[in-house]
Protein backbone atom coordinates (compact mmCIF):
# COMPACT_ATOMS: atom_id res chain seq x y z
CA UNK A 1 0.00 0.00 0.00
CA UNK A 2 1.09 3.46 -0.80
CA UNK A 3 0.62 4.54 2.79
CA UNK A 4 3.07 1.94 3.95
CA UNK A 5 5.52 2.67 1.24
CA UNK A 6 5.69 6.28 2.29
CA UNK A 7 5.81 5.26 5.91
CA UNK A 8 3.29 7.92 6.79
CA UNK A 9 1.24 5.45 8.85
CA UNK A 10 1.98 5.88 12.49
CA UNK A 11 3.36 9.35 11.98
CA UNK A 12 2.55 11.76 14.80
CA UNK A 13 0.00 14.15 13.27
CA UNK A 14 -1.21 15.84 16.42
CA UNK A 15 1.51 18.49 16.58
CA UNK A 16 1.49 20.51 13.31
CA UNK A 17 5.10 21.65 13.72
CA UNK A 18 6.25 18.11 14.26
CA UNK A 19 4.16 17.00 11.34
CA UNK A 20 5.75 19.59 9.02
CA UNK A 21 9.25 18.62 10.13
CA UNK A 22 8.49 14.96 9.58
CA UNK A 23 7.24 15.65 6.07
CA UNK A 24 10.49 17.15 4.90
CA UNK A 25 12.40 13.86 4.46
CA UNK A 26 9.58 12.63 2.21
CA UNK A 27 9.93 15.71 0.10
CA UNK A 28 13.69 15.34 -0.27
CA UNK A 29 13.44 12.95 -3.18
CA UNK A 30 11.25 15.46 -5.00
CA UNK A 31 13.79 18.16 -4.24
CA UNK A 32 16.43 16.10 -6.02
CA UNK A 33 14.35 16.12 -9.20
CA UNK A 34 13.67 19.86 -8.80
CA UNK A 35 17.38 20.57 -8.54
CA UNK A 36 18.20 18.28 -11.45
CA UNK A 37 15.71 20.07 -13.71
CA UNK A 38 16.70 23.57 -12.68
CA UNK A 39 20.46 23.07 -12.70
CA UNK A 40 20.45 21.37 -16.11
CA UNK A 41 18.09 24.01 -17.52
CA UNK A 42 20.37 26.72 -16.18
CA UNK A 43 23.46 25.32 -17.90
CA UNK A 44 21.80 24.46 -21.21
CA UNK A 45 20.17 27.89 -21.02
CA UNK A 46 23.53 29.53 -20.43
CA UNK A 47 25.07 27.79 -23.46
CA UNK A 48 22.23 28.88 -25.71
CA UNK A 49 22.30 32.36 -24.18
CA UNK A 50 25.99 32.63 -25.02
CA UNK A 51 25.22 31.77 -28.63
CA UNK A 52 22.33 34.27 -28.72
CA UNK A 53 24.58 36.96 -27.24
CA UNK A 54 27.35 36.28 -29.74
CA UNK A 55 24.79 36.56 -32.54
CA UNK A 56 23.49 39.81 -31.10
CA UNK A 57 26.83 41.46 -30.42
CA UNK A 58 28.89 40.27 -33.38
CA UNK A 59 26.30 39.05 -35.88
CA UNK A 60 25.09 40.66 -39.07
CA UNK A 61 21.57 42.02 -39.32
CA UNK A 62 19.78 38.68 -39.99
CA UNK A 63 21.56 36.99 -37.07
CA UNK A 64 20.82 39.92 -34.78
CA UNK A 65 17.18 39.84 -35.81
CA UNK A 66 16.86 36.11 -35.19
CA UNK A 67 18.42 36.49 -31.76
CA UNK A 68 16.13 39.36 -30.84
CA UNK A 69 13.03 37.60 -32.15
CA UNK A 70 13.91 34.51 -30.11
CA UNK A 71 14.36 36.55 -26.95
CA UNK A 72 11.13 38.48 -27.45
CA UNK A 73 9.15 35.31 -28.21
CA UNK A 74 10.27 33.46 -25.11
CA UNK A 75 9.98 36.43 -22.78
CA UNK A 76 6.63 37.47 -24.17
CA UNK A 77 4.78 34.18 -23.55
CA UNK A 78 4.07 32.29 -20.29
CA UNK A 79 6.42 29.42 -19.44
CA UNK A 80 3.44 27.23 -18.67
CA UNK A 81 2.10 27.71 -22.19
CA UNK A 82 5.56 26.94 -23.59
CA UNK A 83 5.68 23.74 -21.52
CA UNK A 84 2.21 22.60 -22.60
CA UNK A 85 3.08 23.38 -26.20
CA UNK A 86 6.23 21.31 -26.10
CA UNK A 87 4.81 18.38 -24.13
CA UNK A 88 1.28 18.16 -25.53
CA UNK A 89 1.58 20.14 -28.75
CA UNK A 90 4.69 18.79 -30.45
CA UNK A 91 3.62 15.11 -30.44
CA UNK A 92 0.99 16.02 -33.05
CA UNK A 93 3.85 16.70 -35.48
CA UNK A 94 5.65 13.59 -34.36
CA UNK A 95 8.06 15.08 -31.76
CA UNK A 96 7.58 13.38 -28.44
CA UNK A 97 9.47 13.78 -25.16
CA UNK A 98 9.06 12.17 -21.78
CA UNK A 99 7.89 14.63 -19.11
CA UNK A 100 11.30 15.27 -17.52
CA UNK A 101 12.96 15.92 -20.88
CA UNK A 102 10.10 18.18 -21.95
CA UNK A 103 10.45 20.18 -18.73
CA UNK A 104 14.22 20.57 -19.12
CA UNK A 105 13.92 21.58 -22.78
CA UNK A 106 11.22 24.13 -22.06
CA UNK A 107 13.00 25.71 -19.13
CA UNK A 108 16.34 25.76 -20.98
CA UNK A 109 14.83 27.47 -24.01
CA UNK A 110 12.98 29.93 -21.80
CA UNK A 111 15.87 30.68 -19.49
CA UNK A 112 18.22 31.20 -22.45
CA UNK A 113 16.17 34.24 -23.44
CA UNK A 114 16.48 35.80 -19.99
CA UNK A 115 20.15 34.90 -19.59
CA UNK A 116 20.93 36.33 -23.03
CA UNK A 117 19.38 39.62 -21.93
CA UNK A 118 21.50 39.55 -18.76
CA UNK A 119 24.71 38.91 -20.72
CA UNK A 120 23.93 41.56 -23.30
CA UNK A 121 23.14 44.24 -20.74
CA UNK A 122 26.28 43.50 -18.73
CA UNK A 123 28.39 43.80 -21.87
CA UNK A 124 26.64 47.05 -22.73
CA UNK A 125 27.37 48.35 -19.23
CA UNK A 126 31.13 48.39 -19.92
CA UNK A 127 32.00 51.96 -20.88
CA UNK A 128 33.13 52.83 -24.40
CA UNK A 129 36.41 54.14 -22.95
CA UNK A 130 37.48 50.58 -22.06
CA UNK A 131 37.23 49.56 -25.72
CA UNK A 132 39.01 52.74 -26.81
CA UNK A 133 41.95 52.27 -24.50
CA UNK A 134 42.33 48.59 -25.43
CA UNK A 135 42.12 49.44 -29.13
CA UNK A 136 44.63 52.24 -28.73
CA UNK A 137 47.12 49.68 -27.42
CA UNK A 138 46.75 47.64 -30.60
CA UNK A 139 44.71 44.79 -29.13
CA UNK A 140 42.56 42.71 -31.49
CA UNK A 141 38.78 42.48 -31.10
CA UNK A 142 39.14 38.96 -29.73
CA UNK A 143 41.78 40.05 -27.21
CA UNK A 144 39.66 43.03 -26.15
CA UNK A 145 36.67 40.83 -25.35
CA UNK A 146 38.74 38.03 -23.86
CA UNK A 147 40.85 40.13 -21.50
CA UNK A 148 39.05 43.42 -21.00
CA UNK A 149 35.31 43.29 -21.66
CA UNK A 150 34.12 39.80 -20.67
CA UNK A 151 35.94 39.54 -17.33
CA UNK A 152 34.27 42.78 -16.27
CA UNK A 153 30.89 41.98 -17.82
CA UNK A 154 30.68 38.54 -16.20
CA UNK A 155 31.31 40.06 -12.80
CA UNK A 156 28.42 42.42 -13.40
CA UNK A 157 26.25 39.51 -14.55
CA UNK A 158 26.73 37.22 -11.51
CA UNK A 159 23.92 38.56 -9.29
CA UNK A 160 21.41 38.57 -12.15
CA UNK A 161 22.44 35.07 -13.26
CA UNK A 162 22.01 33.69 -9.75
CA UNK A 163 18.66 35.42 -9.67
CA UNK A 164 17.78 33.56 -12.85
CA UNK A 165 18.81 30.28 -11.20
CA UNK A 166 16.48 31.08 -8.29
CA UNK A 167 13.68 31.79 -10.77
CA UNK A 168 14.34 28.40 -12.41
CA UNK A 169 14.10 26.53 -9.12
CA UNK A 170 10.66 28.06 -8.61
CA UNK A 171 9.52 27.70 -12.22
CA UNK A 172 10.50 24.02 -12.26
CA UNK A 173 7.41 23.46 -10.09
CA UNK A 174 5.42 23.88 -13.31
CA UNK A 175 6.77 20.49 -14.42
CA UNK A 176 4.34 18.96 -11.90
CA UNK A 177 1.58 19.89 -14.34
CA UNK A 178 2.84 17.37 -16.91
CA UNK A 179 3.39 14.71 -14.28
CA UNK A 180 7.03 15.11 -13.33
CA UNK A 181 7.40 14.04 -9.71
CA UNK A 182 9.45 16.88 -8.35
CA UNK A 183 9.09 18.78 -5.12
CA UNK A 184 5.64 20.26 -5.72
CA UNK A 185 4.19 17.06 -7.18
CA UNK A 186 5.54 15.14 -4.20
CA UNK A 187 3.68 17.61 -2.02
CA UNK A 188 0.49 16.95 -3.94
CA UNK A 189 0.85 13.23 -3.27
CA UNK A 190 1.35 13.90 0.41
CA UNK A 191 -1.81 15.97 0.48
CA UNK A 192 -3.72 13.15 -1.20
CA UNK A 193 -2.49 10.71 1.47
CA UNK A 194 -2.82 12.91 4.53
CA UNK A 195 -5.52 15.47 3.63
CA UNK A 196 -3.41 18.05 5.44
CA UNK A 197 -2.96 20.55 2.62
CA UNK A 198 -1.96 23.49 4.84
CA UNK A 199 0.90 21.74 6.60
CA UNK A 200 2.12 19.93 3.50
CA UNK A 201 2.29 23.03 1.35
CA UNK A 202 3.97 24.96 4.15
CA UNK A 203 6.61 22.23 4.23
CA UNK A 204 6.97 22.38 0.43
CA UNK A 205 7.30 26.17 0.52
CA UNK A 206 9.91 25.93 3.28
CA UNK A 207 12.07 23.62 1.19
CA UNK A 208 11.93 26.00 -1.78
CA UNK A 209 12.73 28.91 0.52
CA UNK A 210 15.80 27.20 1.98
CA UNK A 211 17.16 26.37 -1.48
CA UNK A 212 16.63 29.90 -2.76
CA UNK A 213 18.19 31.48 0.34
CA UNK A 214 21.19 29.22 -0.07
CA UNK A 215 21.55 30.36 -3.68
CA UNK A 216 21.44 34.04 -2.68
CA UNK A 217 24.13 33.29 -0.15
CA UNK A 218 26.18 31.61 -2.88
CA UNK A 219 25.77 34.71 -5.02
CA UNK A 220 27.21 36.86 -2.25
CA UNK A 221 30.20 34.54 -1.92
CA UNK A 222 30.88 34.61 -5.67
CA UNK A 223 30.48 38.38 -5.83
CA UNK A 224 32.85 38.86 -2.92
CA UNK A 225 35.41 36.55 -4.48
CA UNK A 226 35.41 38.38 -7.79
CA UNK A 227 34.88 41.90 -6.51
CA UNK A 228 37.20 44.38 -8.18
CA UNK A 229 39.43 45.79 -5.43
CA UNK A 230 38.75 49.45 -4.84
CA UNK A 231 35.38 49.21 -6.54
CA UNK A 232 33.38 49.07 -3.31
CA UNK A 233 34.40 52.64 -2.63
CA UNK A 234 32.46 53.85 -5.61
CA UNK A 235 29.42 51.86 -4.57
CA UNK A 236 26.28 53.56 -3.35
CA UNK B 1 59.23 63.66 -44.88
CA UNK B 2 61.35 60.92 -43.37
CA UNK B 3 62.12 63.02 -40.28
CA UNK B 4 58.42 63.59 -39.62
CA UNK B 5 57.05 61.18 -37.08
CA UNK B 6 53.55 62.42 -37.84
CA UNK B 7 52.27 64.07 -40.95
CA UNK B 8 48.60 64.95 -41.29
CA UNK B 9 47.36 66.55 -44.46
CA UNK B 10 43.96 68.06 -45.18
CA UNK B 11 42.18 65.76 -42.77
CA UNK B 12 38.39 65.60 -42.51
CA UNK B 13 36.57 63.54 -39.88
CA UNK B 14 33.33 63.49 -37.94
CA UNK B 15 30.45 61.46 -36.57
CA UNK B 16 27.49 60.41 -38.71
CA UNK B 17 27.06 63.40 -40.97
CA UNK B 18 28.39 65.93 -38.45
CA UNK B 19 31.71 67.24 -39.73
CA UNK B 20 34.08 67.86 -36.80
CA UNK B 21 37.57 68.04 -38.33
CA UNK B 22 37.50 70.34 -41.33
CA UNK B 23 40.76 70.19 -43.18
CA UNK B 24 43.55 69.94 -40.60
CA UNK B 25 47.21 69.75 -41.63
CA UNK B 26 49.81 69.13 -38.96
CA UNK B 27 53.35 67.88 -38.57
CA UNK B 28 55.30 66.51 -35.65
CA UNK B 29 58.95 65.93 -36.40
CA UNK B 30 61.24 63.56 -34.52
CA UNK B 31 61.54 64.53 -30.85
CA UNK B 32 59.23 67.50 -31.27
CA UNK B 33 56.60 68.42 -28.66
CA UNK B 34 53.47 70.00 -30.09
CA UNK B 35 50.71 71.33 -27.85
CA UNK B 36 47.15 71.69 -29.12
CA UNK B 37 44.83 74.21 -27.48
CA UNK B 38 41.34 75.28 -28.31
CA UNK B 39 37.86 75.68 -26.89
CA UNK B 40 35.80 72.71 -25.82
CA UNK B 41 34.09 71.09 -28.78
CA UNK B 42 36.61 72.41 -31.29
CA UNK B 43 37.58 68.84 -32.24
CA UNK B 44 40.86 68.28 -30.37
CA UNK B 45 39.94 64.82 -29.07
CA UNK B 46 38.47 63.84 -32.41
CA UNK B 47 41.69 64.87 -34.15
CA UNK B 48 43.83 62.77 -31.80
CA UNK B 49 41.52 59.77 -32.13
CA UNK B 50 41.38 59.99 -35.90
CA UNK B 51 45.19 59.89 -36.11
CA UNK B 52 45.10 56.24 -34.98
CA UNK B 53 41.68 55.62 -36.50
CA UNK B 54 39.83 55.30 -33.20
CA UNK B 55 37.56 57.62 -35.15
CA UNK B 56 37.52 56.77 -38.84
CA UNK B 57 38.70 59.77 -40.93
CA UNK B 58 36.64 60.78 -43.96
CA UNK B 59 39.43 61.96 -46.17
CA UNK B 60 42.96 63.31 -46.09
CA UNK B 61 46.38 61.84 -45.49
CA UNK B 62 48.03 60.54 -42.33
CA UNK B 63 51.60 59.26 -42.23
CA UNK B 64 53.21 57.92 -39.07
CA UNK B 65 56.91 57.13 -39.46
CA UNK B 66 56.28 57.14 -43.21
CA UNK B 67 53.55 54.50 -42.89
CA UNK B 68 50.39 55.46 -44.74
CA UNK B 69 47.84 55.08 -41.94
CA UNK B 70 44.76 55.42 -44.14
CA UNK B 71 45.91 52.91 -46.74
CA UNK B 72 43.46 49.99 -46.50
CA UNK B 73 46.42 47.60 -46.76
CA UNK B 74 47.97 49.04 -43.59
CA UNK B 75 47.35 46.96 -40.46
CA UNK B 76 46.07 49.63 -38.11
CA UNK B 77 46.95 47.53 -35.08
CA UNK B 78 50.61 47.72 -36.08
CA UNK B 79 50.30 51.50 -36.20
CA UNK B 80 48.57 51.66 -32.82
CA UNK B 81 51.41 49.65 -31.27
CA UNK B 82 53.75 52.43 -32.32
CA UNK B 83 51.64 55.26 -30.95
CA UNK B 84 50.89 55.71 -27.24
CA UNK B 85 47.52 57.20 -26.34
CA UNK B 86 46.81 58.75 -22.94
CA UNK B 87 43.21 59.66 -22.22
CA UNK B 88 41.72 62.36 -20.04
CA UNK B 89 39.97 59.70 -17.93
CA UNK B 90 43.04 57.35 -17.64
CA UNK B 91 41.01 54.31 -18.78
CA UNK B 92 43.04 51.69 -16.96
CA UNK B 93 41.49 48.22 -16.80
CA UNK B 94 39.94 48.20 -13.31
CA UNK B 95 39.90 44.42 -12.85
CA UNK B 96 43.68 44.06 -13.24
CA UNK B 97 46.56 45.10 -11.04
CA UNK B 98 48.72 48.03 -12.09
CA UNK B 99 51.40 45.58 -13.21
CA UNK B 100 48.98 43.48 -15.25
CA UNK B 101 47.61 46.60 -16.92
CA UNK B 102 51.05 47.06 -18.41
CA UNK B 103 52.09 43.46 -19.05
CA UNK B 104 48.82 42.53 -20.79
CA UNK B 105 49.40 44.62 -23.93
CA UNK B 106 53.09 43.69 -23.92
CA UNK B 107 52.21 39.98 -23.87
CA UNK B 108 49.17 40.00 -26.14
CA UNK B 109 50.14 42.70 -28.64
CA UNK B 110 53.94 42.65 -28.60
CA UNK B 111 54.12 38.90 -27.89
CA UNK B 112 56.72 39.57 -25.23
CA UNK B 113 57.53 36.64 -22.89
CA UNK B 114 55.98 37.06 -19.46
CA UNK B 115 59.21 37.58 -17.53
CA UNK B 116 60.48 40.18 -19.96
CA UNK B 117 57.11 41.95 -19.85
CA UNK B 118 57.26 42.15 -16.07
CA UNK B 119 60.79 43.58 -16.15
CA UNK B 120 59.71 46.14 -18.73
CA UNK B 121 56.60 47.07 -16.74
CA UNK B 122 58.62 47.62 -13.58
CA UNK B 123 61.06 49.76 -15.48
CA UNK B 124 58.37 52.12 -16.80
CA UNK B 125 56.57 52.18 -13.46
CA UNK B 126 59.81 53.34 -11.87
CA UNK B 127 60.01 56.06 -14.49
CA UNK B 128 56.66 57.50 -13.36
CA UNK B 129 57.32 56.85 -9.67
CA UNK B 130 54.67 54.14 -9.33
CA UNK B 131 56.79 51.04 -8.82
CA UNK B 132 55.69 50.48 -5.24
CA UNK B 133 52.03 50.45 -6.34
CA UNK B 134 52.45 47.66 -8.88
CA UNK B 135 50.20 45.22 -7.03
CA UNK B 136 47.40 47.70 -6.37
CA UNK B 137 44.25 47.91 -8.45
CA UNK B 138 43.50 51.11 -10.37
CA UNK B 139 40.47 52.07 -8.27
CA UNK B 140 42.63 51.95 -5.16
CA UNK B 141 44.72 54.82 -6.53
CA UNK B 142 44.22 58.56 -6.78
CA UNK B 143 43.47 60.08 -10.17
CA UNK B 144 47.00 61.40 -10.47
CA UNK B 145 48.47 57.98 -9.71
CA UNK B 146 46.14 56.31 -12.21
CA UNK B 147 47.17 58.76 -14.87
CA UNK B 148 50.85 58.10 -14.15
CA UNK B 149 50.19 54.37 -14.61
CA UNK B 150 48.37 55.11 -17.88
CA UNK B 151 51.40 57.06 -19.05
CA UNK B 152 53.66 54.16 -18.05
CA UNK B 153 51.44 51.74 -19.96
CA UNK B 154 51.74 53.86 -23.08
CA UNK B 155 55.51 54.18 -22.67
CA UNK B 156 55.98 50.45 -22.17
CA UNK B 157 55.06 49.91 -25.81
CA UNK B 158 58.10 51.97 -26.87
CA UNK B 159 56.01 54.32 -28.97
CA UNK B 160 57.50 56.59 -31.62
CA UNK B 161 54.79 59.12 -30.81
CA UNK B 162 52.78 59.85 -27.69
CA UNK B 163 49.28 61.34 -28.02
CA UNK B 164 47.95 62.87 -24.81
CA UNK B 165 44.36 64.13 -24.61
CA UNK B 166 44.02 66.59 -21.72
CA UNK B 167 45.95 64.28 -19.38
CA UNK B 168 45.46 66.50 -16.33
CA UNK B 169 42.09 68.13 -16.84
CA UNK B 170 40.19 65.49 -14.83
CA UNK B 171 42.52 65.99 -11.85
CA UNK B 172 42.24 68.17 -8.78
CA UNK B 173 44.74 71.05 -8.88
CA UNK B 174 46.99 69.48 -6.26
CA UNK B 175 47.26 66.28 -8.30
CA UNK B 176 47.97 67.97 -11.63
CA UNK B 177 51.56 68.81 -10.79
CA UNK B 178 52.68 65.22 -10.13
CA UNK B 179 51.46 64.24 -13.57
CA UNK B 180 52.86 67.32 -15.29
CA UNK B 181 56.24 66.66 -13.64
CA UNK B 182 56.23 63.13 -15.03
CA UNK B 183 55.38 64.49 -18.47
CA UNK B 184 58.16 67.09 -18.28
CA UNK B 185 60.54 64.31 -17.39
CA UNK B 186 59.42 62.14 -20.30
CA UNK B 187 59.60 65.08 -22.69
CA UNK B 188 63.30 65.41 -21.90
CA UNK B 189 63.86 61.85 -23.11
CA UNK B 190 63.34 62.90 -26.67
CA UNK B 191 60.08 61.16 -27.50
CA UNK B 192 57.77 62.93 -29.93
CA UNK B 193 54.60 64.18 -28.28
CA UNK B 194 51.30 65.68 -29.38
CA UNK B 195 49.55 67.02 -26.31
CA UNK B 196 46.14 68.58 -25.88
CA UNK B 197 46.37 70.71 -22.75
CA UNK B 198 45.38 74.05 -21.34
CA UNK B 199 48.16 74.14 -18.75
CA UNK B 200 49.85 77.35 -19.87
CA UNK B 201 53.04 77.04 -17.80
CA UNK B 202 53.52 73.45 -18.86
CA UNK B 203 52.92 74.32 -22.51
CA UNK B 204 55.42 77.15 -22.33
CA UNK B 205 58.04 74.87 -20.74
CA UNK B 206 57.63 71.85 -22.91
CA UNK B 207 56.16 72.81 -26.27
CA UNK B 208 58.28 73.45 -29.33
CA UNK B 209 55.14 74.64 -31.02
CA UNK B 210 51.58 75.48 -30.01
CA UNK B 211 48.68 74.87 -32.35
CA UNK B 212 45.33 76.56 -31.88
CA UNK B 213 42.15 74.85 -32.98
CA UNK B 214 38.71 76.30 -33.38
CA UNK B 215 35.69 74.73 -35.01
CA UNK B 216 37.63 71.85 -36.53
CA UNK B 217 40.40 73.96 -38.05
CA UNK B 218 43.85 75.13 -37.02
CA UNK B 219 43.54 78.88 -36.77
CA UNK B 220 46.98 79.77 -35.46
CA UNK B 221 50.28 78.12 -34.71
CA UNK B 222 53.78 79.07 -33.71
CA UNK B 223 56.40 78.94 -30.96
CA UNK B 224 54.97 79.11 -27.41
CA UNK B 225 56.08 82.61 -26.45
CA UNK B 226 54.68 84.06 -29.66
CA UNK B 227 51.30 82.29 -29.51
CA UNK B 228 50.84 82.71 -25.78
CA UNK B 229 52.00 86.33 -25.40
CA UNK B 230 51.36 87.76 -28.80
CA UNK B 231 48.52 85.91 -30.52
CA UNK B 232 47.55 87.31 -33.92
CA UNK B 233 44.05 85.94 -34.14
CA UNK B 234 41.23 87.46 -32.06
CA UNK B 235 39.73 84.08 -31.27
CA UNK B 236 43.03 82.91 -29.79
CA UNK B 237 43.37 86.06 -27.71
CA UNK B 238 39.88 85.70 -26.31
CA UNK B 239 40.44 82.05 -25.49
CA UNK B 240 43.76 82.68 -23.75
CA UNK B 241 42.24 85.49 -21.74
CA UNK B 242 39.46 83.13 -20.64
CA UNK B 243 41.96 80.48 -19.51
CA UNK B 244 44.10 83.03 -17.70
CA UNK B 245 41.07 84.35 -15.87
CA UNK B 246 40.22 80.80 -14.80
CA UNK B 247 43.74 80.28 -13.47
CA UNK B 248 44.14 83.52 -11.59
CA UNK B 249 40.67 83.80 -10.16
N1 LIG C 1 31.47 59.88 -30.06
C1 LIG C 1 30.91 60.99 -30.59
N2 LIG C 1 29.76 60.89 -31.28
C2 LIG C 1 29.19 61.99 -31.82
N3 LIG C 1 29.68 63.24 -31.70
C3 LIG C 1 30.80 63.40 -31.02
C4 LIG C 1 31.49 62.29 -30.42
N4 LIG C 1 32.59 62.76 -29.80
C5 LIG C 1 32.61 64.10 -30.01
N5 LIG C 1 31.55 64.48 -30.74
C6 LIG C 1 31.25 65.86 -31.17
O1 LIG C 1 32.35 66.33 -31.91
C7 LIG C 1 32.62 67.67 -31.58
C8 LIG C 1 34.07 67.81 -31.16
O2 LIG C 1 34.28 67.06 -29.99
P1 LIG C 1 35.71 66.80 -29.38
O3 LIG C 1 36.59 66.28 -30.45
O4 LIG C 1 35.54 65.95 -28.17
O5 LIG C 1 36.16 68.26 -28.98
P2 LIG C 1 37.23 68.73 -27.90
O6 LIG C 1 38.07 67.57 -27.53
O7 LIG C 1 37.98 69.82 -28.59
O8 LIG C 1 36.45 69.27 -26.75
C9 LIG C 1 31.63 68.09 -30.52
O9 LIG C 1 30.59 68.80 -31.15
C10 LIG C 1 31.13 66.78 -29.98
O10 LIG C 1 29.80 66.91 -29.59
MG1 LIG D 1 38.40 66.68 -25.67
Amino acid sequence: MAWNKLGVIGMDTTNPLFFIMNLIPYLAEGLLMTLQISVLSFFFGLCLATLLTLMRVFGNLPLRTISRAYIEAFRGTPVLVQLLLIYFGLPSIGIKFDPVTAAIITLSLNSAAYQAEILRSSIKAIPETQYLSAESLGMSTFQIYRYVILPQALRTAVPALVNEMVALVKESSLASVIGVVELTRRGEYMVAYTFRALEVYIAVALVYLVVCLALSQLSKVIEAKFRIPGYERGRA
Amino acid sequence: MSEDVLLVKDLYAGYGNQEVIRGVSLKVSKGEKVVIMGPSGSGKSTLLKSIVRLVEPWKGLIYINSINVLDPRTDIRKVRQMVGFVFQSYNLFPHMTVLRNITLPLETVKKMPKEEAIQKAIKVLRLVGMEEFKDRYPLQLSGGQQQRVAIARALAMDPVLLLLDEPTSALDPELKEEVLDVLRDIAKRGISMLIVTHELDFAEDVADRIVFMDDGRIIEEGPPHRVLYNPRIDRTKKFLRAIARRVFR
